[in-house]
């Protein structure tokens, strides 16, 4: 923390991730022009792929959408002094408890069942993150690795569950049969007719402005009200929040599943959005992108948005790229983004001692 | 780790297309592989064959792309479909949902399937009979055999696989009628295409267990149990493509599942303008089914062998022998 002050803030959030931004995109460029493609047109059809034309904005920020969900959630859990690798899984929770709720009231009432359905992604998403949440509060077995460990036991119950009971009937994939009609949220190009102007057909959905609200409503607990206060401390030290008079215990619990809720969301917007059936894996890794999209934004619900933005404009325009240059395959694809988020959150560091040092420099001879 | 970084990744790359206006001059078809990825020396791998050779014929080029994951076979559809892509090709049972969904939305678009059937005026299904093939190469592996076991490696545990599997037992009974039979699935997900390791330690554990030949039919994973073949000294047998060159001299022979010709034709098709909605079938009759005998494996088919097999087949095509077929494997949605 003391590091952090080092820095004035602009650089801390604008120059350093720029900086790393930049050398990913460097050593990305090289791979590309080794496999003899001409990197500068491989990043303008990245960025025009992600914001040349209005669909491809509408992807961009479908994509940035379920970042935001699943980055609240890594630095929800952050400030409290956790580190929740379990996104992915909570968010699988999270769409199967959206599905049931579907598909318990859905026939009868598709309003209701989207309102149902919300609260049971955000339920069993937070039901997911409660167990190791309550082994780390009241055993000491590590979050980290119960929560790694949870996803995969999140995988094998969907599963088991999508090849079992709830299959498409005569379906051979693993996914569940079709939401009833009307159990979805709206296409925001619908939302835009209603309101008088014309917009391309895209995924972006009504959970855009939910995960917006989120990442207010998360703003506000943590640094405006008495709870985040209390949450913030625990996460600084634990001696200190005891002696405040704050049960650790319980805050770890709490942010843990308040995490757990804000990454089950995520299926609102791939399921109840787009997709409208349940499928194997719809999480994608989201939810370990998540955690690069909660570093790069300095865990601040703003950054957290502009990070997801960035993280979405590039699995749009990585999209683009795998299609209109056929030399680069989907695999270097993964590269480009495994090196954002290498330069981003792992190694950090490359360019913040450096900075850092340049700032003390200057700041010295400012003050001779 | 290779587990989290697949999934790191796996939505990345969907594809676009910035398609010109559409002309007969500038026809411009889409494939759209499965799970498996494009050069996976099998199933997906045929379709590229497929297309490339209309490619190579007709001078016109054509747009691909692999998925990464099962959540993007009807975003890529989409944005083709908005695009208005003269031929869409979709392989792999997988697509059927995704296909029907995006065909009703888009009625204009023409569509094919292959390995599913979908009932709209705009999609055209191509279905193969596995079973038909299985039960020659199965017949291969019976005349074969020394242990008197033979193995069947299956991918995803769906129907589809299931029929290989019925008409490979078949076969092999029609052969001879003391054989023991070892089975397993790679898995019960799309994965399960994409996983040799798991698939090399399934078939390492029926040569074990007193198998010398396995069929394999489990896409890309089968690899991993040609390789497991090779290090134990047995016989495989490969899938889809034609597998004989993967490791000449251990791969017995492949059962042949057409899809290149498939995607050929109905990209043809379209191009010179009769291309037809409906659903096609394609068994040993219609050529869309075989096993491959070329100089890889010629010496391990011996003549009376192929007296043997091109009897059946006649007596197939004939429908003098009827192979048996298991229920769903191509369901209609």
């Amino acid at each position: 923390m003391a590091s952090q002050r080092k820095l004035p803030f602009w650089a801390d959030a604008i120059l350093l991730p720029g900086l790393n931004l930049l050398a990913a995109f460097l050593v990305s460029g090289l791979v590309i022009w080794g496999l003899g493609e001409d990197p500068f047109e491989a990043l303008s059809l990245m960025i025009d792929g992600a914001f040349g034309f209005e669909e491809g904005v509408g992807y961009s920020l479908y994509y940035a959408t379920n970042f935001v969900f699943t980055g609240l959630a890594v630095s929800v859990a952050y400030h409290a002094g956790l580190f929740n690798i379990g996104g992915e899984g909570q968010a699988m929770l999270g769409g199967l408890g959206l599905t049931l709720a579907v598909f318990l009231i859905g026939d009868a009432s598709p309003v209701f069942a989207v309102l149902l359905a919300i609260v049971g992604a955000a339920t069993f998403g937070a039901a997911w993150a409660f167990v190791p949440a309550y082994l780390q509060a009241k055993r000491g077995s590590h979050v980290v690795i119960t929560t790694i460990m949870f996803n995969f036991i999140a995988s094998a119950l969907l599963a088991y569950l999508l090849v079992g009971p709830l299959q498409r009937p005569g379906g051979q994939m693993p996914e569940s049969a079709d939401f009833p009609d009307g159990a979805s949220l709206m296409h925001l190009q619908d939302l835009f007719e209603v309101i008088g102007f014309s917009y391309e057909s895209g995924p972006l959905n009504l959970s855009a402005l939910i995960a917006l609200l989120c990442a207010f409503a998360v703003w506000f607990m943590l640094w405006r009200s008495r709870f985040g206060y209390e949450l913030r401390v625990v996460g600084q030290n634990h001696d200190a929040a005891r002696f405040a008079g704050i049960s650790v215990t319980r805050m770890t619990v709490i942010a843990m599943m308040i995490s757990g809720a804000l990454a089950g969301m995520m299926g609102l917007n791939e399921l109840l959005g787009e997709q409208h059936r349940l499928l194997g894996n719809f999480t994608l890794g989201y939810g370990f992108v998540g955690i690069a999209v909660a570093f790069m934004g300095r865990n601040h619900p703003v950054g957290i948005v502009l990070a997801a933005m960035l993280f979405g404009a590039l699995y749009q325009g990585g999209a683009e790229l795998a299609f209109e240059m056929p030399n680069i395959q989907r695999d270097y694809i993964v590269l480009i983004q495994g090196l954002v988020i290498l330069f981003a959150g792992a190694m950090e560091h490359l360019f913040r001692d450096p900075v850092e040092a340049l700032f003390r420099r200057v700041g010295q001879r400012r003050a001779a | 780790m290779k587990k989290l970084f697949g999934r790191f990744g796996a939505i990345v790359g969907l594809a676009f297309a910035g398609f010109a206006a559409v002309g007969a001059a500038d026809f411009k078809p889409v494939l759209l592989y499965d799970i498996g990825g494009k050069f996976d020396k099998s199933f997906n791998e045929a379709a590229y064959v497929g297309a490339h050779r209309f490619e190579e014929e007709t001078g016109n080029g054509f747009k691909d792309f692999e998925p990464n994951s099962e959540t993007q076979y009807e975003q890529a559809l989409k944005r083709f479909a908005r695009r208005k892509a003269d031929l869409i090709v979709a392989v792999g049972v997988g697509y059927s949902v995704a296909v029907r969904n995006v065909a009703a939305d888009f009625p204009n678009v023409k569509f094919t399937v292959i390995d599913a059937i979908i009932d709209l005026p705009n999609v055209q299904s191509i279905t193969f009979k596995e079973n038909e093939g299985s039960f020659l190469v199965g017949m291969i592996a019976a005349m074969k055999t020394e242990s008197r076991t033979i193995g069947f490696l299956g991918g995803m545990d769906i129907p589809l696989i299931r029929r290989f599997e019925r008409g490979y037992r078949q076969g092999a009974e029609y052969v001879r009628g003391d054989l023991t039979f070892i089975e397993n699935y790679v898995g019960t997900t799309p994965s399960a295409w994409n996983d040799p390791i798991k698939a090399a330690e399934m078939a390492r554990s029926q040569y074990a267990r007193g198998a010398d030949i396995i069929f394999s039919a489990a896409g890309p994973s089968g690899l991993g149990s040609i390789q497991a073949a090779k290090d134990t000294g047995n016989l495989a047998i490969g899938v889809d493509s034609n597998q004989n060159h993967v490791a000449p001299g251990v791969v017995l022979t492949s059962m042949l599942k057409r899809v290149d010709l498939a995607v050929y034709k109905a990209m043809k098709a379209a191009q010179d303008g009769h291309w037809s909605a409906g659903h096609n079938v394609m068994g040993l009759a219609e050529g869309g089914v075989d096993f491959a005998l070329d100089e890889h494996n010629a010496a391990l088919i011996t003549a009376e062998m192929k007296a043997k097999l091109d009897d059946a087949r006649a007596k197939i095509v004939a429908g003098e022998i009827v192979v048996g077929d298991v229920e769903g494997s191509n369901v209609g949605h």
